[in-house]
């Protein structure tokens, strides 16, 4: 069904969380306030892996939305963040993806220079220059309160080895924040320390809330992506399900790795193309040699914290995701693949191997790189119609099967409430 | 190691990809072999992974299977401009080289835009037919964006 309305952009069409406009994908107006309301507001953004920064002066550059940020160990251990702005005149303080500083960033254009925190310590010249008649000339005015000034400071909370950062002071704890069950996927994973073993950028083609909806979908992984189906990686027919939490934003999906029983036809039944069982074999399977790892036979879980992260385990290939808005129509996913410190050398060799699965060259995840940017471009000139979000009823509530949009809903529950709509 | 043989086994490499015969690709390769595509960032830090990991033929095949038959993406294809390869060192009969390249992307709505270059780090060898063939070959992409997807391998 195709539900034309005749509102204006930007007035959200009805009070569904099973219809969504297409301006929110298109429209410049909303993209702001998406930063000032989502970003900047009170939501736990991504910024970087305890690991990326383990000593003091450690610092990594990422972004909260448009916003840019550096996140820092300072010398008692604790993790600073703060807008990568000098106060002066706005320049980058940072201009590098990360690195060591002693006791201070100093920035290039004028020499300000700033703590560990992110207070202004250092104006270059300050009390001017001495001419040559003994007199101070230039400098700044006497009544300059310097502590007045500086980039916006974030708070930060780490969870597992994760480091998030939120400028609001309304933001919850963030235990309270993703919610019990999904927290509890999180801690399933990250239950010791990791190692970075990559990292790759994925330039998409579509609006950021198109990605982060892909990912929360459950209902398109085993349609879209033949190698989950033929592998018997993901179906809908294996156990399995998804967790919402209470607020929508954050979501777990799972599937459990066994038999299929009594529903073991039905893709088979409903001719779909992704079941290739029998047509398509691989030359050398070791691609998908796995090994049970945590213990509970999950044998995939993709799981999202509201707006923008994404923590994957598809068998040992671990990964986590980081969603960058780059204007309305792009969006910058970055990969960060990784294993643990006590991995074995057989253990790192089988996740180099299955690293193949996902990534923008990834045997499952290639597709998704490119249907965000076919609903771009297929609604160009439909801003004022609607997708029928519908799989699975009109509700965001956890549930025991992926044949559900449950969790794209909770997406939109949590992005509404976010955004006053 | 002949020098003229390193640059055509680089061009018929282009050349296969280019022309789309990607079948005969995995069969440029030793088996086992290593085949990466990865960055100069992750080379740089010491990073392993890659996009594109395989340390048999058969994973390679595999690559080819999965985008003949199986992974979904708009059609495209690749124009390789490859530089002349240098030797860094030969032991054994196995040959080290080094070699710059640039990939332009063509889509299926006719843009042609550079998609990636970089250096292909090579180990070479002669099979038992006295064929040159990768036994190694490093994609060490110069930046780390890889736009879109990358179906078709570099």
């Amino acid at each position: 069904m195709d539900v034309r309305y005749e509102e204006t952009t930007t007035v959200w069409p009805e009070d569904s969380l099973a219809r969504v406009p297409y301006w929110v994908y298109q429209d410049e107006p909303n993209y702001k306030r998406e930063m000032e309301r989502l970003f900047e507001g009170a939501t736990w953004n991504f910024v970087c892996l305890e690991a990326d920064i383990p000593n003091k002066g450690d610092y990594r550059t990422n972004q909260v939305g448009d916003l840019p940020v550096i996140v820092v160990r300072d010398a008692d251990g604790k993790i600073n963040c703060f807008e990568n702005r000098c106060a002066h005149r706005g320049a980058l303080i940072a201009f590098d993806d990360g690195g060591n500083v002693q006791n201070n960033f100093k920035c290039v254009y004028h020499a300000w220079s700033y703590d560990l925190c992110g207070n202004l310590r250092g104006i270059a010249f300050e009390r001017g220059i001495n001419g040559p008649d003994g007199k101070m000339r230039g400098g700044m005015p006497r009544g300059f309160e310097r502590e007045r000034f500086g980039p916006r400071k974030l708070r930060t909370t780490t969870l597992c080895g994760l480091v998030f950062a939120t400028l609001s002071p309304d933001t919850a704890p963030i235990e309270e924040y993703i919610g019990a069950e999904v927290l509890g996927r999180i801690k399933r994973v990250l239950n010791r320390p990791i190692r970075v073993m990559g990292r790759f950028v994925q330039p998409l083609p579509n609006n950021w809330k198109l990605y982060v909806e892909n990912v929360k979908d459950t209902y398109h992984a085993s349609l879209l992506h033949t190698f989950l189906t033929t592998f018997r990686i993901s179906r809908l027919t294996q156990g399995g399900g998804v967790l919402v939490s209470p607020d929508g934003g954050n979501h777990s999906s799972y599937t459990i790795g066994i038999p299929e029983g009594a529903n073991a036809g039905a893709y088979k039944a409903q001719d779909i193309r992704t079941d290739q069982d029998g047509k398509f074999a691989l030359a050398d399977p070791s691609v998908l040699d796995s090994v049970e790892e945590f213990g509970d036979h999950i044998q995939l879980q993709i799981l999202s914290v509201f707006p923008g992260f994404i923590l994957q385990q598809i068998h040992n290939c671990l990964a986590v995701r980081h969603v960058v808005p780059r204007g309305v129509g792009r969006m910058d996913l970055v990969w960060t693949y990784f294993g643990f410190a006590d991995d074995t050398p057989e253990m790192n060799r089988r996740r180099l191997k299955q690293q193949n699965l996902v990534g923008p060259a990834g045997f499952i995840s290639m597709e998704d790189g490119c249907v965000g940017g076919f609903v771009q471009r297929g609604t160009l000139a439909a801003s004022d119609h609607v997708s029928v979000i519908q799989m699975g009823g009109s509700t965001a509530e956890s549930q025991e099967t992926r044949a559900t949009e449950a969790s794209v809903r909770g997406f939109w529950k949590a992005y509404r409430r976010h955004m006053d709509y | 190691m002949d020098l003229a043989r390193i640059v055509e086994l680089n061009a018929v490499y282009a050349r296969v990809i280019d022309t789309e015969q990607f079948e005969e690709w995995p069969k440029l390769f030793h088996d086992p072999c290593l085949y990466k595509l990865t960055t100069a960032d992750n080379v740089a830090k010491g990073l392993e992974s890659g996009l594109i990991y395989a340390d048999t033929r058969g994973m390679l095949e595999d690559r080819i299977s999965s985008l003949r038959k199986v992974n979904i993406y708009e059609s495209q294809r690749y124009r390789h401009i490859v530089g002349l390869p240098v030797v860094l060192g030969e032991q054994d009969g196995e040959a080290e080289t080094e070699t710059p390249f640039l990939i332009v992307r063509i889509m299926r709505e006719g843009q042609m835009d550079v998609f990636a270059t970089g250096c292909y780090r090579d180990k070479i060898k002669p099979d038992t037919s006295g064929a040159l063939r990768f036994s190694q070959r490093i994609v060490v992409c110069d930046g780390r964006r890889f736009d879109t997807l990358v179906a078709i391998p570099f």
